[in-house]
């Protein structure tokens, strides 16, 4: 199904859709609010994308020396070129412990990669610990965004599904008992845990150590108390020097929630006694969207999700229309290059308003990839055949005035003249629920012909 | 100062007052307008919908046309966007970077180049100011909410000399309308539920009209309001800034 057929599903229920709006909304004005009390933030914004450019440019130096630095720190290191590669060296590692119940914290890379029912088809149990993704895991859903997975839920929702699976009472959606509740539930899990999986937000190569940004600080409750730690991360995580980490760290909480910092920032430099830790750095279609040169910025991606939150269809058609690991407009940017066929809807579920490359903290300028992505959509992928008779005739009619004068007489005739069932048919998604524009006796040609003959 | 007059194809035909008020505004200003009459279109609606490829003999006819002029101005902030930031896909003549540097729209024309602000207009009405996109975070017609820029904006400036006229906050200043040229057919459901949203804001705010220096914004939400029988109008800041009782 296409982005608009599934964002059409989403809006039969006004109530949910504007739920929906208001909640992302609220979090774009704390952002607001945030950015407004860091002076210098464009400068702020310029600097991280120019760290990342450099980062873009030099990857592989960078992936070397980090690599260098982790081992020296006795991170044991892994390389996958893909999602099957990277689960097959998790559940390597997990097999090699015995272990059988896994706890995950904060990575979209997994999700990406399919870990969990990969895990799971191998007999082991894998829990998401992060309380949104928690929702979701056992809802049977996906995340419907990168930084608040279960926004797309009700409180009430949350309260049934927890009755159904944890044997919580009915609250009427309290959040607090919710959270409560899930968070006892959570810690049998990382108590039992043999193994705990993370995402990395930030790898830097000069210490070889890493970052991971959580605010319920189940990142540190997974790591510390299971005996082996997997970090995973995609090849784009990484940055220079420790230094840098200042400008991402102020950047990514602002924008993610408006908060200042997230609550807890973990620094992972190395095992701690007796323990293992492992990252797996993963391509999985990363250096084939570095090679395109006009879509390369959008790897500058922190995932903070602002572009999501600022987003007016995204707000108004749900995560989960966009069918894609990541949704929103940087999903439609980054997915097109997985699988253009499937994703090629997504370029165009856009207005092209622009709004997420001026929120954007790294400035990746989407809208101008959601526009060059759409001319080699039209290229590459079989279009309506209607759609693109329409818009090869209308190229035509553009570039000659007589037949421009035609049409356009002719659509003036048929707005004015045909009879209203004509106009307003199942044919034409304009007027669904628009008027159209009433014609005038006159257009502005025949004005000026007869107002201003001389002058030309 | 030559100024060739641009009238997008759809304002040409359909809204043939905003042509005229936006010639009438330019001859008030002393500028010597002229209007091309073999042009047609920018080819905006086809490179927003992927066909840019098709899109080339609209270009070059477009710079055919507006070549031989000191300025080209248009009352839409859409197509002059088009023109500025996407004639890359035709030969960079000299003549193609003359029309593209050269390609203003109206407001942006008249505080800037004309360094005018007070049309001497007269508008006694509550009005409330669409901020199209492609003009806003396109041509910087004035400042967006997420970007921590100074606070700006052309079309305010020309709008509080406006006698009588009362400019009405919005809860949400520069939201996205939901026009979107083709995407306001192929994204249907989604487009008319953010025009419904950003109508309800003007209603919110006790606007009665509704301006904006993008007519086909307008023109998306004016049919919803012709639709749903909402209590507002619509005019483009041409006609009011052309206004006078
Ligand atoms: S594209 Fe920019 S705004 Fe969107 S998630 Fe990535 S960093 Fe955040």
């Amino acid at each position: 199904m296409s982005h608009s057929e599934k964002a059409a599903i989403f809006n039969k229920n006004e109530a949910k859709v504007n739920w929906h709006d208001k909640a992302l909304w609220y979090v774009r004005e704390k952002r607001d609010n945030a950015a407004h009390g860091v002076k210098g933030w464009e400068y702020l914004r310029d600097t991280a994308s120019k760290i990342k450019g450099n980062v873009l440019s030099n990857l592989d130096n960078y992936l070397i020396e980090f690599e260098a630095n982790a081992l020296k720190n006795g991170i044991k290191v892994h390389w996958a070129s893909d999602a099957k590669e990277h689960n097959s060296i998790v559940h390597k590692i997990v097999k090699e412990h015995n272990a059988k119940k896994v706890v995950k914290s904060k990575s979209m890379l997994t999700e990406e990669c399919h870990l969990n029912p990969y895990l799971e088809s191998k007999n082991i149990e894998v829990v998401d610990t992060d309380l949104g993704e928690y929702i979701v895991q056992i809802a049977k859903e996906t995340p419907s965004h990168i930084v608040l997975p279960a926004i797309h839920k009700t409180k009430e929702e949350v309260d049934e599904l927890f009755q159904e699976h944890l044997g919580t009472k009915p609250s009427n959606g309290n959040p607090e008992y919710l959270t409560n509740e899930a968070r006892k539930h959570l810690r049998n899990k990382f108590l039992q845990a043999d193994v705990a999986i993370t995402g990395v937000n930030f790898a830097i190569a000069e210490t070889g150590g890493f970052v991971v940004c959580t605010n319920e600080g189940n990142a540190d409750m997974g790591a510390h108390l299971a005996p082996v730690h997997i970090a995973c991360m995609g090849i784009e995580k990484i940055i220079p020097k420790e230094e840098h980490l200042g400008v991402f760290l102020r950047l990514l909480a602002r924008s993610a929630t408006g908060q200042p910092i997230t609550t807890y920032s973990s620094h992972f430099n190395k095992p701690a006694k007796g323990k293992e830790l492992h990252i797996v750095i993963v391509d999985n279609g990363r250096t084939e969207q570095l090679s395109r040169e006009d879509f390369r910025s959008s790897l500058h991606c922190i995932r903070c999700g602002a572009c999501m939150n600022t987003c007016p269809i995204y707000r108004r058609s749900g995560g989960h229309s966009y069918d894609a690991t990541i949704p929103g407009p940087i999903g439609s940017i980054l997915s097109p290059g997985k699988d253009l066929t499937k994703h090629s809807s997504l370029p165009f579920a856009s207005t092209l308003c622009g709004s997420c490359s001026n929120v954007c903290p790294v400035k990746i300028n989407i809208h101008e990839q959601l526009y060059k992505w759409r001319q080699l959509i039209v290229k590459d992928v079989k279009q309506p055949v209607v759609k693109k008779t329409i818009l090869k005739i209308t190229g035509k009619i553009l570039k000659n005035r007589t037949s421009y004068n035609l049409v356009g007489k002719s659509a003036r005739f048929m707005l004015k003249y045909a009879p209203r069932f004509m106009v307003y048919s199942k044919l034409n998604a304009w007027g669904k629920a628009r008027e159209l524009p009433k014609v005038k006796t006159q257009n502005f040609d025949d004005w000026y012909k007869a107002k201003r003959k001389n002058n030309e | 100062m030559r100024v060739g007059l641009f009238i997008p194809c759809y304002i040409n035909q359909l809204y043939p007052q905003v042509a005229i008020a936006t010639l009438e505004l330019l001859e008030k200003l002393n500028v010597d307008v002229y209007y091309p009459s073999t042009q047609t279109c920018c080819g905006q609606p086809l490179g927003n919908s992927g066909y840019e490829e098709d899109s080339k003999g609209a270009c070059q006819l477009f710079v055919e046309n507006f070549a031989a002029y000191d300025y080209i101005v248009g009352p839409s902030g859409s197509c002059i966007y088009h023109v500025k930031k996407h004639f890359d896909i035709i030969e960079q003549t000299p003549d193609v970077v003359k029309v593209r540097n050269n390609a203003f729209e109206l407001c942006e024309f008249i505080v800037k180049v004309l360094g005018k602000t007070d049309l001497g207009a007269s508008f006694p009405h509550k009005v409330g100011l669409h901020k199209s996109c492609h003009g806003l975070r396109g041509l910087h017609l004035g400042s967006c909410s997420e970007r921590m820029d100074p606070y700006y904006s052309t079309e305010e400036d020309l709008l509080n000399n406006v006698k009588g006229l009362e400019l009405m906050q919005l809860n949400r200043a520069d939201e996205c309308c939901g026009f979107g040229g083709t995407f306001s057919v192929f994204e249907e459901a989604v487009s008319v539920k953010m025009g419904k949203d950003k109508i309800q804001d003007h209603l919110d705010n006790g606007v009665e009209v509704i301006t904006g220096a993008d007519h086909s914004c307008l023109m998306h939400l004016e049919g919803l309001i012709n639709r749903d029988n909402k209590p507002l109008k619509v005019m483009h800041i041409a006609e009011i800034l052309n206004s006078t009782i």
